[in-house]
């Protein structure tokens, strides 16, 4: 099969035919126009669900590797180097009538309430917990309460998807009312990173010895220029680190450092299949549809998948953690004694598994004015006034009482694992 | 020119390469996939065999491209003035045997039946697959597939605690922990402190392991006490000690052999070998060779040792222990291979990596694999169906919850009755649905008694059935698609473990299950 130079019949599009063809519906048609024992109460028969299925955005801010190909279907080797957002959009016009993709070769996080105000349903497929936190948190925010009860007009249902090799999860999420990806981050066990000591003095593994040049040698040799970081997409780089890794790795009578090893270690790079992804996908269609229609209950809530062994699926409703901090709309708690130092409330954010947060911001209201307790600075060239005209250094090693704090102080932490800051409350025991 | 071609599609393929590897990519590359019927979901399964590589697929399709088919189908059906299954099987049953794995899509009973048949007389593995409504079902008919390469997901280590093979042993003699200064106590393998307080053990508990919790819990107090302590008596910072602790549980238990290899071991295949013997029981049986003659009841030695905190000389030392003597037994095992090759008249190239390319597969015979070896065998549809052979059994005791997905099985059973009778599925257009829900009744009800099976299908199932019409929904389409694409990766790569027999997806619930039928 000869691979971009034949074009397929699918790439061709379709010819434009204005409105549906004969036929076009039958297979939806008895789900849409005929109830049946398993609809929901409130279903009624009719095809309006299928004029708003047509209606897409696609937010997307990568670009087309060709490591892609071997499962995003929507994307041939001519389009390596487009956006997959564009790509994705102009596929599926051409090939489904009717159908208008919007694209936006954008962060997530560009867009702000107004943008995403404006959707019944949002299904994601990211790349990491920090991006799936930050969603779950800006759709938190669209959400009306009215006497602590929450105006479900207000409620963007989010149907979330992910894979690894031959495992994934689906799950609906409906901000407000079910568990959100914040109750259930016990789900998500933290990145693993190597010990330093083990990096730098100590090796066993040759992973340790691409993390020794990954980490210690590029930022001291700068071997592409100053200031030049490290691209795990380009294969110089990868080629150096590769280099330098087997050096090492033959200093401390290490075997199996390979290309392909280190590729792997430095992008982080996750097995992927065609198949694993095409049946998340599909089971986060069949909830979209399902919601959009109630032809049938949606998912309660979440869905596990393997086909390592046979097939697998395991089935179960998350439960929402009381107090969530992210949807649990209550101040959390933060217990510490009172010689305890500012550095303990950081390690604390970041170490929590319940929290996980990566470098948050805090800050917090004395004497009538707003102050900021700790920002951290990275590769920022021009200087930062810091309100208490320390360096955050010697500042994470003050107490709270040093610090002008007192019990029930609220302090305002903001983070990139969500769009709004998360309000604590400083309980001093002792 | 070649080369960049080759460079190109390691790129490509990157991310499935570190699944199954190299040979894995190679043996999907070299098969050829029959598909019949390219439905919606038959269309699926093809775009994600595509996908990955597939080396060919030829599809069979007798039915025109309608409207209804372009509704539902992602890829647009090339029309088809193909054969129809029913005729080649008719005319050209032998047409089936070249494929590597044919996939029936939406199959009548009948057809699905004779091409069942055919391809079980012919050997080739058959995987039928069909979407009905918001149900999928997928059937695997093949008599025996084995896998070496089996890729399990938590599998225990192979350290030999209980039973140190001699360089093992050596080696742990070699460290003499009260005579360390604190740098090497605390960078020490934990394997090797667990070994050295177990001689202590040994020597007060009349060479016993330790084996309940409550002998777990004192030898892990016996580790405590070996921390070195500061010159206040204080513990000191020792996570190597720490891992020792954590791993007693795993570490002390008892080397053996599971249940599934002695099952593989006491196969006739194994006892038997001839000229005619699958590559995988020659292997099988050299490794058995190995553990009555050499391995003194165990397997060869896996090789492979976790990460732990030491110094990068200690582990190195301590990995190479294990890895020269994986090397060692699988030698040993491949002079048996070797040995049982020559006693049947054929040559095999020397070296404990085996290439049996002669006998048409590629695949590595070593400790790493010799534990996770697999064989799995499917009933044939001819004794699924039969009265005489039916699974009543698993039937009957699955619909003790009358929501278990076996109900749907019973569905899909009865909608083929309907199908024989009436000639078209229940409920296909609006006016049959309500006369077609107490036909499909009586469908139901002669199933079960046919059978013998004494279980009550809910009206609900009978209601939902007429009311889908045989609908193929693409989204349940998609999911089917991916499954049986991996399965049949499964079949052509001969690595991870197929499903036996019969997988259901229910996308009401998002629930499934596998029977064994």
């Amino acid at each position: 099969m000869a691979d971009g130079d034949e074009l397929m019949a699918v790439d061709e599009g379709h010819v434009a035919c204005g409105g549906d063809w004969d036929g076009r519906w039958n297979h939806l048609k008895k789900f849409l126009e005929r109830s049946g024992p398993f609809t929901l109460p409130d279903f009624e028969p009719g095809t309006e669900a299928l004029s708003g299925f047509r209606n897409i955005h696609v937010v997307d801010m990568d670009t087309i590797d060709i490591s892609n190909l071997n499962r995003q279907f929507l994307f041939r080797s001519k389009d390596v180097g487009r956006p997959k957002a564009e790509v994705a959009a102009e596929f599926v016009n051409s090939r489904v009538p009717g159908c208008n993709v919007t694209p936006h070769c954008q962060k997530i996080q560009d867009f702000d309430e107004s943008f995403y105000r404006k959707f019944h349903i949002i299904v994601c497929g990211l790349d990491s917990v920090i991006a799936r936190r930050w969603m779950n948190g800006m759709l938190i925010s669209l959400l009306n309460y009215e006497n602590g009860v929450v105006d479900q007009s207000t409620i963007i249902p989010l149907i979330d998807g992910g894979t690894e090799g031959f495992k994934g999860n689906a799950r609906v999420i409906l901000p407000g009312m079910t568990a959100c990806i914040d109750c259930t981050l016990e789900l998500y066990p933290p990145q693993i990173n190597f010990p330093m000591c083990t990096i730098a003095s100590m090796p066993r593994l040759p992973e340790h010895c691409i993390e020794f040049a990954r980490i210690l040698q590029w930022p001291k040799e700068e071997p592409f220029g100053d200031g030049v970081s490290l691209d795990g997409d380009n294969p110089e780089h990868i080629q150096w680190v590769f280099m330098k890794a087997q050096e090492r790795a033959s200093e401390f009578n290490i075997t199996g450092v390979t290309y392909r090893l280190t590729q792997g270690v430095v992008k982080r790079v996750i097995p992927a299949v065609a198949s694993t992804n095409a049946v998340i996908a599909a089971a986060c269609a069949t909830e979209a549809f399902k919601i959009a229609t109630s032809a049938y209950v949606t998912l309660n809530n979440y869905l596990v998948f393997s086909d390592v062994d046979g097939l697998y699926t395991y089935t179960f409703e998350a439960e929402r953690k009381e107090n969530c901090s992210a949807c649990s709309q209550v101040p959390q708690d933060l217990q510490f004694s009172s010689s305890a130092k500012l550095q303990d409330v950081l390690q604390y954010l970041t170490e929590s598994t319940s929290l996980q947060m990566k470098s948050p911001a805090i800050t917090t209201t004395l004497q009538g004015k707003n102050k900021t307790l700790y920002l951290q600075v990275i590769n920022i060239k021009r200087s930062l006034v810091f309100s208490f005209s320390l360096s955050p250094s010697v500042l994470v090693s003050l107490t709270g009482a040093e610090l002008g704090l007192a019990d029930g102080q609220e302090l305002a932490v903001a983070d990139v694992t969500t769009p709004q800051t998360v309000l604590f409350k400083l309980n001093f025991t002792s | 020119g070649m080369a960049a071609n080759k460079a190109a599609k390691e790129q490509k393929y990157d991310r499935q390469l570190r699944l199954w590897g190299d040979h894995g990519q190679e043996a999907l590359e070299n098969a050829h996939v029959c598909l019949v019927n390219a439905t919606a979901t038959g269309t699926e399964i093809l775009k994600n065999l595509v996908l990955p590589g597939i080396g060919a697929f030829t599809i069979v399709d007798g039915h025109k491209v309608s409207g209804e088919d372009v509704g539902n189908n992602f890829f647009l059906s090339t029309n088809s003035i193909g054969k129809a299954p029913d005729k080649l099987l008719d005319n050209d049953p032998e047409f089936f045997h070249r494929f590597s794995l044919v996939i029936g899509v939406q199959l009548p009973e009948s057809t699905c039946l004779r091409l069942g048949a055919v391809l079980w007389n012919a050997e080739v593995p058959f995987l039928v697959c069909r979407t009905y409504g918001l149900v999928g079902c997928m059937r695997l008919v093949v008599r025996e597939h084995t896998v070496v390469e089996s890729h399990p997901d938590n599998a225990l280590e192979d350290l030999r605690l209980d039973q140190p093979f001699t360089e093992l042993k050596n080696h742990i003699d070699s460290y003499d922990l009260d005579s360390m200064e604190k740098k090497d106590h605390s960078h020490t393998p934990w394997i090797i402190i667990v070994a050295k307080f177990l001689e202590k053990w040994y020597s007060e508990h009349n060479f016993q392991m330790p084996k309940n919790y409550k002998e777990k819990e004192a030898f892990r107090e016996l580790l405590r006490q070996g921390i070195l302590k500061n010159e206040n008596g204080a513990p000191e910072d020792e996570e190597n000690f720490d891992e020792a602790i954590k791993n007693v549980n795993t570490a002390l238990n008892a080397t053996k052999i599971s249940s599934t290899v002695e099952d593989i071991f006491s196969c006739d295949l194994c006892d038997n070998i001839t000229a005619q013997t699958p590559a995988f029981w020659v292997m099988a049986r050299a490794v058995r060779d190995f553990v009555r003659d050499d391995g003194n009841g165990i397997l060869p030695v896996r090789g492979t040792i976790p990460d732990m905190i030491a110094d990068s000389e200690k582990f190195i030392k301590l990995q190479n222990v294990y890895r020269e003597k994986a090397l060692q037994d699988a030698s040993v095992v491949s002079k048996h291979v070797e040995s049982l090759l020559q006693s049947v008249g054929k040559v095999c190239p020397p070296g404990y990596l085996l290439i049996m390319k002669f006998f048409k597969c590629v695949f590595i015979i070593s400790g790493k694999n010799a534990a996770f070896l697999r064989v799995v065998r499917c009933r044939s549809l001819e004794e699924e169906y039969s009265i005489e052979s039916v699974n009543k059994d698993e039937i009957t005791s699955c619909m003790d919850n009358p929501d278990s997905e076996m109900v749907l099985y019973l569905m899909l059973r009865s909608i083929d009755r309907f199908y024989q009778q009436h000639s078209h599925y229940p409920g296909v257009y609006d006016y049959q649905v309500e006369e077609d829900i107490s036909r499909l009744k009586v469908c139901v009800n002669s199933l079960l008694q046919e059978y013998g099976l004494s279980v009550s299908v809910k009206d609900d199932y009978i209601h939902e059935f007429c009311r889908c019409g045989s609908a193929e929904p693409h989204t349940v389409a998609a999911f089917l698609g991916g499954c049986a694409a991996q399965e049949a990766i499964k079949i052509i790569t001969q690595q991870f473990v197929p499903f036996n027999n019969t997988f259901i997806y229910n996308a009401m619930t998002q629930t499934s299950a596998t029977f064994q039928l």
